[in-house]
């Protein structure tokens, strides 16, 4: 039982540190690495921070400066010379931030568990579990991945609003609690489980949901940390489809309110600043904490071309 | 799959597992792609009703101008997109391929703009491509220019600005996806080609690009179908106003305007959501083309 291939989280421990490891990965360069290439490397590697990095630092640093600070200057300056947290009082203030942060959080939170749990449930049937009809559902899920969300979004929207759930949050949330690729994804965890696995367990007395709960589920945690990311990320910072569902102010998501503060403080760039501050740290909090097993599932074929 | 799975429960267990993720699929997925066709030929509004008007909604999209600037500024942002996203991504991979010390930080921030809200970075460069911003300060002290940039009024120059943007969010995306193809492709080729002479550009050339040749097409299509997707960097850069004119919406841009609001019309949405499902569609047959084609040689 100890045997997990998980294809996001694989048992084998220590790999990516490991010899074998190594020589399948590096593919320039190979034993050593000279230092004339290693500080070749360390340069473009800061080079690219600086481009992707650099927006998000200029951003904080105009939230955190002076009201009587000129951020216009043609010398930019990336250290405030008065440092403030005014904006931040002042954006929410004048702005329910915090609600919105709060509509956004329960949107995220309801995404992250249905699919863990939907995604999970069916994944574990379709590929462990024999039934008629399974080729079908399967190949239902799968023809679902061509059709891109926004070619839908209207008739989705007429949906939620014949459920009676127009401009509430738990219509913006409905939607994506199960999504198909999700699904396609445990499908694929499950799949890895040696057979041998079930057998014993059946052997063993086993029912279905037992072999769910004890066999299935502990092995593919990798795979299910990747869902939960993915499902909290996408929820987190979605637009369109909240945008389309919600009219009444106070039932904003972050994104939404945020573009509506764009719009009243087009001329205080360190208000507008620090909204998109407290909008933005949060996720990166989420994701610097889970990236280990981020680009771990990644990596061993979570996302595979 | 055959040999998988194993016929020890009842038989209406398996079902029960499958039948909420069938649900949202029937309901949130098949449902509304019919309804799509359906909606299509009716006026629905935003609040209620809707009567079978024919083929008007189509008829309008025929002489829709509108609808021509989305089309023009989709097809833009797919061929300006495409060759960026996919070479820099694959460079950028090559580059945190290797597990230098530091390396997971230098991949964790390269992906951060991936983690943003698209909503939070096209703020962040609002302010960046001001006419008082970082971009146009810099400029005119390098005496570049001698007045500001028009990046977010002019409508090629906001078109252009949206298009960099979509670039710079997704390299980190890409960057990701390449990371995990260039784990198969075979050491032992690379030292191969070294021993034979063969310098890192041309290991590039003839090894890793050959090598992740699957992939790249794959990036190709999700590129373009999210080109021809775009929305939320066109709509915060031009205020939610599509630009001078409304000629910097794109299709997306356009159904997100008729579905709100007394002017709304779901009908007419709905035509527009089915354009932009046949411009999706065409890509991915294209690129699917090429890759057997490319299989096959």
């Amino acid at each position: 039982m100890s045997v997990v291939t998980d294809p996001a989280r694989p048992a084998v421990v220590g790999e990516p540190e490991g010899p074998k490891r190594r020589r399948r990965t590096g593919s320039f360069g190979f034993n050593t690495i000279s230092p004339r290439e290693k500080v070749a490397r360390y340069a473009l590697l800061v080079f690219v921070l600086l481009i992707t990095i650099g927006p998000f630092l200029w951003q904080l640093s105009t939230s955190l400066k002076g009201s009587g600070e000129d951020i216009y200057t043609r010398i930019p300056r990336l250290l405030p010379a008065q440092p403030t947290f005014d904006h931040y009082k002042a954006v929410t203030d004048t702005i329910p931030v915090w609600d919105y942060a709060r509509n956004s959080l329960v949107v995220a939170v309801l995404v992250v568990g249905g699919n863990i749990i939907g995604a999970s449930l069916a994944g574990f049937a379709l590929s462990r579990l024999q039934f008629r009809g399974r080729r079908i559902v399967l190949g239902l899920f799968l023809a679902t991945l061509v059709l891109p969300g926004e070619v839908t979004i209207i008739s989705q929207y007429v949906t939620v609003r014949e459920f009676g759930l127009a401009n509430t949050l738990f219509g913006v949330a409905l939607p994506g609690m199960i999504g198909a690729l999700n699904v396609l994804l445990m499908f694929n965890a499950f799949r890895a489980l040696p057979l041998e696995v079930d057998h014993a367990a059946i052997v063993d007395g086993a029912n279905a949901w037992q072999r769910f709960l004890y066999i299935g589920l502990p092995s593919v945690r990798g795979t299910i940390s990747v869902v939960a990311i993915f499902a909290f990320i996408g929820a987190w910072d979605d637009f369109l489809w909240p945008l389309i569902v919600l009219t009444d102010p106070d039932k904003y998501t972050l994104t939404v309110g945020l573009q509506y503060l764009s719009g009243t403080f087009a001329n205080n760039p360190r208000l507008i600043a620090a909204g998109t501050m407290i909008a933005f740290v949060p996720i990166v909090i989420v994701f610097a904490t889970l990236q280990r097993f981020f680009f771990k599932g990644v990596e061993e074929g979570a996302v595979k071309g | 799959m055959k040999g998988h799975g194993l016929r020890y429960n009842r038989w209406f267990t398996p079902w029960v597992l499958v039948i909420p993720a069938l649900t949202w699929l029937l309901v949130f997925n098949l449902w509304p792609s019919i309804n799509t066709v359906i909606l299509s030929f009716t006026n629905a509004r935003p609040i209620g009703g809707g009567t079978f008007v024919g083929l008007k909604n189509f008829e309008t999209l025929l002489h829709d101008e509108q609808l021509r600037w989305a089309l023009l500024n989709s097809v833009i942002y797919m061929v300006v997109c495409l060759p960026f996203l996919t070479v820099l991504p694959l460079l950028l991979a090559v580059l945190v391929e290797k597990k230098l010390p530091g390396i997971t930080f230098f991949r964790t921030a390269f992906y951060t703009p991936v983690v943003a809200s698209a909503v939070v970075v096209a703020l962040i460069w609002q302010w960046i491509l001001d006419d008082r911003g970082l971009v146009n300060g810099l400029a005119e002290k390098l005496g570049v220019i001698s007045g500001p940039l028009p990046f977010l009024s002019d409508q090629w120059l906001l078109l252009l600005s949206a298009i960099s943007l979509t670039i710079w969010k997704g390299l980190g995306y890409y960057m990701i996806i390449y990371l995990a193809a260039l784990g198969n492709v075979g050491r032992d080729l690379h030292e191969a080609a070294a021993v034979d002479g063969a310098g890192p550009l041309r290991r590039f050339v003839h090894i890793t690009v050959p090598g992740v040749r699957g992939t790249m097409i794959l990036i190709s299509i999700l590129i373009s179908v999210s080109a021809l997707r775009v929305f939320s960097e066109l709509f915060i850069l031009s205020g939610g106003k599509g630009g001078p004119g409304g000629r910097d919406n794109s299709v997306v841009m356009l159904i997100q305007q008729y579905s709100q609001g007394f002017e709304g019309n779901l009908g007419y949405a709905s035509a527009l959501s089915i354009v932009l499902f046949f411009v999706t569609v065409v890509p991915m047959l294209i690129l699917a083309r090429l890759n057997r084609k490319g299989a096959e040689a």
